[in-house]
């Protein structure tokens, strides 16, 4: 049995050690905001927060996470989560949308630990996260204002 | 590719309690119950609840082009209706009420949506405030010419009488529906022109968007197959002795050229598969190589090939011209890669399917199910979900993704008494392998200028794989053994050049393909947009001058040339690099689907001679911008989606086996590559034309031609990256 907290509430999984945390989240508590995108750290799709921290589920075995606290989009309570959401719907970011759930959590993490990032720190921590609809002008905008909101 | 409008169908307007809606969210049961009786639902397209909501039913998928905004917004429109109590749902698959009435079918694509519901959903609109309106004014007595509408209110002028859509909803379904609702007109509009917010954002910031990834039906197991290495391998036999072993993992079937297992969830799905012994019969497989199939296409290149278009006499004239340039432009295979890999559910029990995913094109994959499963179409329910992209990879004209689910759901029900509910899921590998590529291509150019620098004369052969002939419902398309899609942007070249001569050779190596945002512009657009780019050199004129005196008789075209020119600075010298750094700019225009846009990237190149694009100015001309935001956000999309492609998409092939997998070696734009866009909309009161694809072509040839000017090396092969600049 392993336990972390997840969003803030106990959680317990009877599976292997070596599962991703994704397919964790996903198919064993149906939390299914975190998304797939390559299974392979090349994306970003699959961001959630370990100990507040940005990492990429897919390949994150959930054996790792015991003991450690999960924060997953659907999960995402703090100002910062949710200045960077009022900022993505205030500038219709989205397009279609699948790999925003990630771009959310990564957003999130750098305006929780730099109040005031610039276009280089934004580039830094968004560079892993793949967005082929290419709203990524929107997401910059969208991590600014969200900055100017938190100020 | 041509679009015939067809005449818009009679409108069938049904009256209330039809029955008409399958959900976005996955409730099976409930979805296919009948509205309550309450409810006013005037036509296939709007419904009113009794509580106010209004439900538009979007005949379009919603795969980030804006299609749910753009239905609701015009529907809204000539309802007068509160935006903040609209919602949408997916239309199931029904030709009689959903066929787009541009491609005859029910389906999204070739950037129809707006166009062809333009006036139809306006109409659905116009329709159910008329009756509102009539209702109020029989509860009333007040003639309905005294009222008015706002905000999903309906009110008296003199200020007596008050009443919301829901409570007017009972009522309004028992009017007689009008013959014809009068639109109104376009200084009347408060929604169509304006920045209307997304509908799907909330969802799409929150996680709370369902896509088929998401979808979990009671008993469903996940299926993850084990692919042939090469296109036309057969599974021969196969062991999954090992497989099985994995914990989670439930069963092993093969169905057709795909061994699956399936799994209590993707993980032990997953493992499994990677634990199969596959024995591949490959004495059908193609072996071709990229490299041996562009040389072959290079010879064909210099043989003559079917006549597109001939006017004047280049034979006669091109030998004759002193100044003469010839160029060849290789474009390799692409993959869409949309961000969610292909998947689709499918749940089968006897006499029934039922499918849910992202579904773009319904009728032909409802068509396709119901033969493959011998059952009538009817019995075939398509619930339509949100798409993690498309770029033409989900409208696939040979269903392949989705039959592969229903044979798997097949091959289980057989053993489990005609029940099955299956979610298959690729892999990124597993959809990067899978084929429907954008072709290959080759191009062979020939042209010259006369003493004055004015071209006038152009010869071009194109040699690849024809798209139509992937789709047979739109085989009419093809003419004189050319396919449209082949030679659009070419055939149709609209610069005056008196002598010019377009010509195809098709080819069928055996690779599976499919259009790619944008189809025949991707490549149509880099090989004349790049040689014009040529031929000004040649003949010592300015690119901007040249393409406005060449497209004297086409305002649009010159348009978007004209815009772009002076809202990029074109008059102006481009600033100065840094010590060391070259910069240059290049313009681009390309016509497809209608909408008309020109480009001009800003580049920066290094000593090394690596370089960035700085800088997009994009002028598109769509008609009427519905949408002007998402009309901006899909030319900034395009514009991303197609530099991912000049810079580095490329699919290649050695003897069969696909080279790429991943976003490793299948690289892809990022943020820190992304250039400043602006975007500029011409003015226009013509009927609206579609954006999800027109931005995309026009940015590598403005890139191309950019990258000239900055070094006066001339990239020729895409991707760009692959031909290194020389440093400085
Ligand atoms: S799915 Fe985890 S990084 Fe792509
Ligand atoms: S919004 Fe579609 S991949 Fe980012």
């Amino acid at each position: 049995m392993i336990r972390f907290t997840l969003n803030d509430k106990p959680a317990q999984v009877d599976v292997p050690g070596d599962m991703p945390l994704l397919w964790v989240l996903r198919d064993e508590l149906d939390l299914t905001g975190t998304k797939f995108g390559c299974g392979k750290a090349l994306c970003g799709a699959c961001t959630v927060h370990l100990n507040d921290q940005p990492v990429r589920a897919c390949v994150l075995p959930v054996s790792m996470a015991a003991g450690a606290r999960v924060t997953t989009i659907e999960g995402l309570k703090t100002r910062a989560g949710k200045a960077v959401q009022a900022a993505w719907e205030k500038l219709d970011v989205a397009q279609c949308g699948y790999c925003q759930s990630g771009q959310v959590m990564a957003a999130t993490a750098l305006l929780s630990h730099n109040a005031k990032p610039t276009d280089a720190d934004i580039d830094a921590a968004m560079g892993g996260l793949i967005c082929r609809c290419g709203t990524y002008g929107r997401i910059r905008a969208a991590i600014h204002a969200a900055a100017r909101a938190l100020a | 590719m041509t679009n015939t409008p067809l005449q818009p169908e009679r409108r069938i307007f049904l009256k209330a309690g039809a029955g008409l809606t399958l959900g976005m969210y996955i409730a099976p049961l409930s979805a296919l119950a009948s509205a309550p009786a309450q409810d006013f639902a005037p036509n296939a397209f709007v419904r009113v609840d009794p509580d106010g909501t209004v439900t538009v039913i979007s005949k379009h998928i919603e795969l980030g082009q804006g299609a749910f905004t753009g239905m609701a917004t015009l529907i809204a429109e000539e309802m007068d209706a509160d935006w903040n109590r609209i919602r949408i749902e997916a239309a199931p698959a029904d030709r009689t009420r959903f066929t787009n009435l541009h491609l005859g079918s029910q389906g999204t694509g070739g950037s129809t949506s707006l166009a062809n519901a333009y006036l139809q959903m306006r109409q659905a609109g116009a329709t159910a405030r008329a009756m509102l309106v009539a209702a109020a004014a029989a509860k009333w007595g007040i003639p309905a010419t005294e009222l008015k509408v706002a905000k999903g209110e309906v009110s008296d002028a003199g200020g007596r009488h008050k009443a919301g859509f829901g409570e007017l909803a009972a009522l309004a379904a028992q009017q007689p529906v009008p013959a014809k609702a009068e639109l109104k007109r376009p200084e009347q509009f408060i929604f169509i022109g304006k920045k209307v917010p997304r509908k799907d954002s909330h969802a799409k910031s929150t996680g709370t968007a369902q896509y088929t990834q998401d979808v979990k039906l009671p008993g469903m197991l996940t299926a993850v197959v084990a692919r042939p290495p090469r296109f036309g391998a057969r599974v021969r036999s196969f062991d999954a002795d090992r497989a099985r072993g994995i914990k989670g993992v439930v069963g092993v079937v093969q169905a057709g050229d795909v061994v699956a297992v399936l799994g209590t969830g993707f993980w032990p799905a997953k493992q499994g598969r990677d634990l199969l012994q596959v024995e591949w019969d490959e004495s059908q497989a193609v072996r071709v190589s990229s490299d041996t199939l562009m040389n072959q296409y290079r010879d064909l290149a210099r043989a003559p090939g079917l006549k597109a278009r001939a006017d004047g006499d280049v034979d006669t004239a091109l030998p004759a011209l002193v100044r003469t340039v010839e160029a060849t432009y290789d474009f390799p295979y692409l993959a869409h890669a949309t961000m969610e890999p292909m998947n689709c559910v499918v749940r089968l029990s006897p006499g029934l399917c039922e499918t849910w995913y992202g579904a773009q094109g319904h009728t032909t994959d409802q068509d396709a199910l119901a033969a493959y499963l011998g059952l009538p179409p009817a019995q075939v329910r398509i619930n339509t979900l949100y798409a993690g992209g498309s770029f033409g990879r989900r409208g696939n004209p040979k269903s392949d993704y989705v039959l592969e689910a229903a044979a798997i759901a097949r091959a289980w029900a057989m053993q489990h008494e005609g029940q099955a509910t299956v979610k298959l899921v690729w892999t990124r590998e597993d959809d990067m392998q899978a084929g429907h590529y954008r072709p290959m291509y080759h191009h062979r150019l020939a042209g010259g200028v006369d003493a004055s620098g004015k071209p006038v004369a152009w010869k071009q052969h194109v040699v690849g794989q024809s798209v139509v002939s992937t789709m047979p419902q739109y085989a009419m398309f093809v003419k004189g053994g050319i396919d449209p899609t082949t030679v659009e942007g070419s055939a149709n070249l609209p610069y005056a050049i008196p002598h010019l001569r377009v010509e195809a050779t098709t080819t069928d190596p055996g690779i599976p393909i499919q259009p790619w945002r944008s189809v025949g512009a991707t490549h149509n657009a880099f090989a004349t947009e790049v040689f014009l780019d040529e031929l000004a050199v040649l003949g010592g004129q300015d690119p901007v001058s040249l393409r406005r005196e060449l497209l004297a008789q086409h305002p649009r075209h010159r348009g978007v040339l004209e815009l772009v020119a002076q809202q990029a600075g074109w008059e102006k010298p481009l600033a100065r690099g840094k010590p060391g750094e070259r910069r240059g700019r290049g313009i681009a225009v390309h016509e497809s689907f209608h909408s008309y846009v020109a480009q001009v990237a800003e580049v920066t190149v290094k000593a090394d001679g690596g370089f960035r694009v700085d800088r997009v100015v994009c002028a598109v001309d769509c008609g009427l911008a519905v949408n002007p935001d998402i009309v901006r956000a899909q030319m900034e999309g395009g514009i991303a989606y197609g530099l991912s492609a000049a810079l580095y998409g490329e699919v290649t092939l050695k003897d069969g086996r696909v080279e790429q997998d991943n976003f490793d070696n299948y690289r892809v734009l990022r943020m820190a590559e992304m250039p400043a866009i602006e975007v500029h909309i011409v003015p226009s009161a013509e009927a609206p034309s579609g954006v999800g694809e027109p931005g995309t072509p026009v940015i590598a040839p403005a890139l191309a031609n950019a990258l000239f000017a900055a070094t006066g090396q001339r990239l020729r092969t895409l991707p760009l990256r692959s031909a290194t600049l020389q440093p400085a």
